[in-house]
């Protein structure tokens, strides 16, 4: 276990904190411009794009990104999957920690954060699909806070806190599901309300089915990703069941993701063939949608079906990197590219070097973040007084 | 009662279901630890 | 008019079955929006540019003074959409004919407004008068209401760094409640306004198409489109050249988004038992796993101590059978002896 003098005695300037704090500073900055500056100062936002970088990125990605918290918690708890349980604290942490920074990124994407609690306090608008997503969001937030705080509680010696929680796993993770499932979809439906301004081939009823499955290959290979980098960068502080049953997660959670990735191939043909669209996928538009499904969905399934069949634990974590950025290019075309597609390029949306910067702040806060807990508190290893009996 | 507009029935409905949603979310959570024993518990995670 | 018996019988039993099925929700939910509610017909054929409505509209609102003056009509040679300082504007366009055609846009006060279905803190409310307005002291500025308006009419003041607020036509709610016109309707020269109840504005345009059936196309813009707004417009020319759309259809905004809501408390009240039962299945199938390793562990001890009991029961039937043996031995060599006894004797 590592103690905080040991850390404090070696030399803060590592490479990562460096580059690390040079992020953090401009970020700061870029704070205060957006704080004092009004939103004009920082974006490129427009009365035709409401909705830009932070939002396409900060919070759908991120969502969809975190999703493995849910994932891998169902997989372990309710399917009793257990051979993947030193997946759980870690998917939890990334999700806990990925939600966090979405309520972060919108208290600098709304006009006025402080009032972020009124649709629930104040006055809620109940048909908006905005106030379900940010019900869920905040209760899940709660849920993810919860659920992290045995790690925590075991750090501090908190026995009482750390077991009393312990015995609410199946709650939590049975509310984990079904908020994820309605938040997950719902950030989808957001866009039902505006069928003219999002192209056809992404516009779909099924909208909320997409996002809801796509999450499901997002906290999959956020888990395989993950834990990967995890393995590269954190090995020292990874128990001997962590390491032992890493394979395990790899090829299981690959051979689902790939199940599910095909899944999700089919429900996008059904989505163009229940509206008739077969005729778009001949125009530009047309041509990135089917980079989107060949070369962000159909490859990654086939490569993570090689991937298991071969024992090729590589090729599968090559191949959740190019599920992820699937999800990530995914968000972008249904939030940035296709929606508004149909006004002049004059009138069309990119970030400005600021936007982009904040989101990279924003994900260096959580890198931060996550090294820092990994580091002290039981996530990658399991703590001596707690160590539960293996099957 | 009476609605003129379609936007004022679904305020009302669906303030109604998250009502509900809430108190059926957190009923389910009761039935179920009244439904499982949890008498020998030893503070761990029994699967 | 006579009936015959048989006929009213039918008519009864018609009229029946139909306040059966009435009474059993067949019938599909209509809203008509309010009764007597105020409109606006823009006639576009009468509109001449003169901009005199955008000058009204910016006094009656206290907005403030355009860099460039309302005065000015160079401005009508780009196209221009609404924003934070303007609620409302007048573009131009050229007839096939090469006649300037003058088109004011606004927000359109849905009956069933995008805006309001979409906001989170119910900051848009359809009133009585017919007008949509904004309440800027609960809107928390998260701009989904731009998002959802199909006209792409609500503007947003984003260098204001505290107090940023959206901006829209409010049909000027304030003054039609005291019965004056709206400021551009007052300012307007010409009748390319005109202000009365919506089912008013509605005859009078249906009226303006009977009457002059060249001069206009044979469609009231905003009669149905996204449900039915409370701004009508008239034209000479198709509407989608004047940059009006055409593809809007006519489901209102809020049964956009009524279909996936409806399933979020299918699934708040579903998952919970779902989740259970396959927790369930998955932790008795593991139960019968351990259980079927516990039967063959406790078959095979069972086997062995059958065996050592067998090995048991034979050593000492052997021990018994050896200790028989030996007192039959010990009786036999007793009667012996015994017998050699009596022979000395």
């Amino acid at each position: 276990m590592f103690k905080l003098k040991d850390v404090l005695n070696r030399s803060l300037l590592t490479p990562f904190n460096i580059i690390a704090g040079v992020i953090i500073l401009i970020g700061l900055v870029i704070t205060a411009l957006r704080f004092f500056g009004g939103l004009a100062t920082v974006t490129n936002l427009s009365d035709y794009n409401p909705w830009g970088l932070w939002i396409g990125f900060d919070l759908l990605c991120g969502v969809a990104l975190a999703a493995g918290g849910y994932v891998t918690s169902a997989a372990v708890y309710i399917f009793g999957m257990k051979k993947y349980h030193s997946a759980v604290r870690p998917a939890i942490l990334t999700g806990f920690l990925g939600y966090a920074l979405v309520v972060l990124a919108l208290s600098y994407d709304v006009g006025r954060p402080w009032r972020l609690p009124y649709p629930f306090v104040v006055q809620a608008g109940t048909t908006s699909v905005l106030f379900e997503v940010g019900a869920c969001v905040l209760l899940y937030l709660l849920v993810l806070f919860v659920e992290f705080t045995p790690a925590a509680s075991e750090w501090l010696g908190f026995r009482r806190a750390r077991n009393l929680v312990v015995r609410l796993t199946m709650v939590l993770t049975i509310l984990g599901v079904i908020l994820s499932t309605l938040h997950q979809s719902s950030l989808g439906s957001l866009f039902l309300i505006a069928p003219s301004k999002l192209h056809p081939l992404w516009y779909s009823q099924y909208i909320p089915v997409f996002f809801f499955i796509s999450s499901i290959v997002a906290g999959l290979s956020m888990v395989i990703l993950e834990g990967s980098l995890t393995h590269r960068y954190f090995a020292d502080k990874m128990d001997e069941t962590h390491l032992r049953e890493k394979e395990d997660v790899v090829f299981g959670f690959g051979k689902a993701a790939s199940f599910v990735l095909a899944a999700y191939f089919a429900i996008k043909v059904f989505g163009i063939t229940m509206d008739n669209n077969w005729h778009y996928l001949s125009t530009g538009y047309g041509a990135w949608f089917l980079v989107e499904l060949l070369g962000f969905v159909a490859l990654p399934c086939l490569l993570y079906s090689v991937g298991v069949r071969d024992r090729n634990i590589k090729l599968i974590k090559w191949t959740s990197a190019l599920a992820v950025l699937g999800i990530m290019v995914n968000r972008f075309n249904v939030c940035l590219v296709a929606f508004n597609w149909h006004l002049p390029s004059s009138e069309r949306y990119f970030p400005s070097w600021m936007e982009i910067g904040l989101s990279l702040f924003i994900v260096t806060v959580g890198v931060a973040a996550f090294k820092f807990i990994v580091t002290f508190m039981p996530i990658l290893y399991e703590h001596p007084e707690y160590k539960t009996p293996h099957a | 009662m009476d609605f003129f507009t379609l936007q004022d029935f679904y305020t009302h409905t669906k303030g109604i279901a998250y009502i509900l949603i809430v108190v059926t979310l957190i009923g389910m959570a009761a039935f179920w630890l009244y439904l499982t024993d949890h008498e020998n518990d030893d503070g761990e995670f029994h699967f | 008019m006579s009936i015959s018996r048989r006929g009213f019988l039918a008519w009864m039993g018609a009229a029946g079955i139909t306040a059966l099925s009435a009474r059993a929700g067949a019938t599909p939910r209509h809203f008509e929006g309010y009764p007597q509610s105020l409109c606006v017909l823009h006639d576009i054929t009468l509109c001449i540019g003169c901009r005199s409505c955008e000058a009204g509209c910016n006094k009656v609102n206290e907005l403030p003074a355009p860099a460039v003056p309302f005065t000015d009509l160079t401005v009508l040679d780009k196209k221009r959409r609404t924003n934070a300082k303007a609620y409302t504007v007048v573009n131009k366009f050229t007839s096939p004919g090469g006649n300037p055609i003058f088109v004011k846009n606004q927000c359109n006060h849905c009956l069933e407004p995008a805006c309001a279905s979409a906001c989170f803190v119910r900051a848009f409310s359809k009133n009585g008068d017919g007008s949509v307005t904004y309440d800027s002291s609960v809107c928390v500025g998260c701009r989904y209401c731009m998002i959802a308006c199909p006209f792409e009419i609500p503007t947003y003041e984003y260098d204001e760094p505290f107090t940023p607020r959206i901006m829209k036509c409010t049909l000027c709610h304030p003054r039609i409640t005291k019965g004056l016109l709206p400021g551009c309707v007052e300012a307007c020269p010409t009748e390319a306004l005109s202000f009365g109840t919506r089912e008013d504005m509605l005859k009078l345009a249906r009226e303006r198409i009977n009457k002059y059936p060249g001069r206009y196309v044979d469609h009231i813009y905003g009669e149905h489109e996204m449900g039915g707004t409370n701004w009508l417009y008239l034209s000479g020319v198709p509407f989608r050249t004047l940059g009006m759309r055409e593809d809007l259809g006519i489901t209102p905004a809020p049964d956009l988004t009524s279909g996936a809501l409806a399933t979020v408390p299918m699934v708040a009240a579903l998952w919970p038992a779902l989740l259970t039962g396959i927790y369930a299945i998955s932790k008795r199938r593991e139960k019968m796993l351990s259980g079927d390793k516990q039967d063959a562990i406790a078959k095979a001890v069972a086997e062995a101590n059958a065996k050592s009991q067998a090995a048991l029961t034979a050593a000492l039937d052997k021990a018994k059978k050896e200790k028989e043996d030996s007192v039959k031995k010990a009786v036999k060599a007793a009667l012996e002896q015994s017998a050699q006894k009596t022979q000395a004797q």
